[in-house]
């Protein structure tokens, strides 16, 4: 959602990008973060529960906020192109149920969607509004692989408090 | 073979790891690759926006907390992976210099109905900085391999 608090609506569902997983990437990722057998290396993977190599979760999760970072940029530019004013977005303070339904397995190519499913004033702080997110990724057979539940800080327009 | 087994993982053990020095050089290379909204990349963006100086993505501290689990216990258990988080608080900011403690407080488990092999440990982890701020919470359940399979449990 690349708008400002006031004129996001629940149910606004965007495309945000996708992302093709490379085996390469997966063990590189793995490696410095996540480096268990079967997100690490192929031999092993085969003879692990997932019978091939997986991407991290984390690695997963990591590609759907690259693919929103660049979502919002590509929608601040064009707001900037039209003389529109550019909300701010803010940190999130953090997420809830996240499910890896399915593995990512390298040459998998997944697409990321957001979508708007709560929003409320900040008490705290009355200058932001809190959105709640239902996020996901889909792999190329239109399997569900990972959705969660983030919460993320963005502008009011308007912004006396309530 | 692995040290640790489903079993070993009983409620009320806690395992502690680190601490991990965080860099600068770090906190920015993850962003740039994952996470590049400036309060991420650059001091000045980081002390104009809610985080009031560079601070990591939320998504590097998980990536963080993961390797800090797979070194305390978890590339020495019959680990099984994890196909979910329950929840993820990220508390306060991640700077670089910091250096983070790892607490994971092992909680109820419960053995897989579907797949007698494997049971199932909930599992709180806490990060910490030096400070002995509490910066991050994860809870999630880990799934693992059983020493003994097909026993109830």
């Amino acid at each position: 959602m690349m708008r400002f608090f006031d004129d996001i609506r629940i149910g606004d569902k965007v495309a945000i990008g996708s992302h093709l997983f490379t085996a390469e990437e997966i063990k590189t990722f793995a490696a410095q973060y996540d480096p268990q057998p079967f997100h690490l290396d192929e031999r092993l993977a085969q003879q692990s529960h997932f019978g091939a190599l997986v991407a991290s979760g984390w690695h997963t999760a990591a590609l759907w906020m690259r693919n929103m970072v660049a979502y919002r940029k590509r929608e601040a530019d064009a707001m900037r192109r039209r003389g529109e004013p550019v909300p701010v977005i803010g940190p999130s303070p953090g997420f809830k149920e996240m499910r890896w339904s399915k593995p990512v397995f390298a040459g998998d190519t997944i697409s990321f969607t957001t979508e708007a499913i709560e929003t409320r004033v900040s008490k705290t702080r009355p200058e932001w509004g809190l959105v709640r997110l239902l996020n996901s990724g889909t792999n190329q057979d239109g399997v569900q692989v990972i959705t969660f539940v983030s919460t993320a800080f963005i502008e009011r327009r308007d912004k006396t408090p309530l | 073979m692995p040290k640790f087994y489903y079993e070993d993982f009983t409620p009320g053990k806690t395992v502690e790891h680190g601490p991990r020095l965080i860099t600068r050089e770090e906190i920015i290379a993850f962003a740039a690759q994952y996470d590049p909204q400036p309060m991420h990349l650059d001091e000045e963006a980081g002390r104009n926006s809610m985080l009031g100086g560079l601070g990591a993505s939320g998504w590097h501290t998980c990536a963080i907390m993961m390797r800090m689990i797979c070194d305390a216990f978890l590339l020495e258990s019959s680990s099984m992976g994890a196909a979910s988080v329950d929840e993820v608080q990220w508390l306060r900011p991640i700077r670089p210099g910091d250096r983070l403690t790892l607490r994971c407080h092992f909680l109820e488990g419960r053995a897989s109905r579907s797949r007698p092999e494997m049971g199932i440990v909930q599992v709180r982890h806490e990060l910490y900085n030096a400070h002995g701020d509490h910066v991050m919470t994860m809870l999630a359940p880990q799934m693992l391999r059983r020493r003994n399979p097909g026993t109830p449990s």
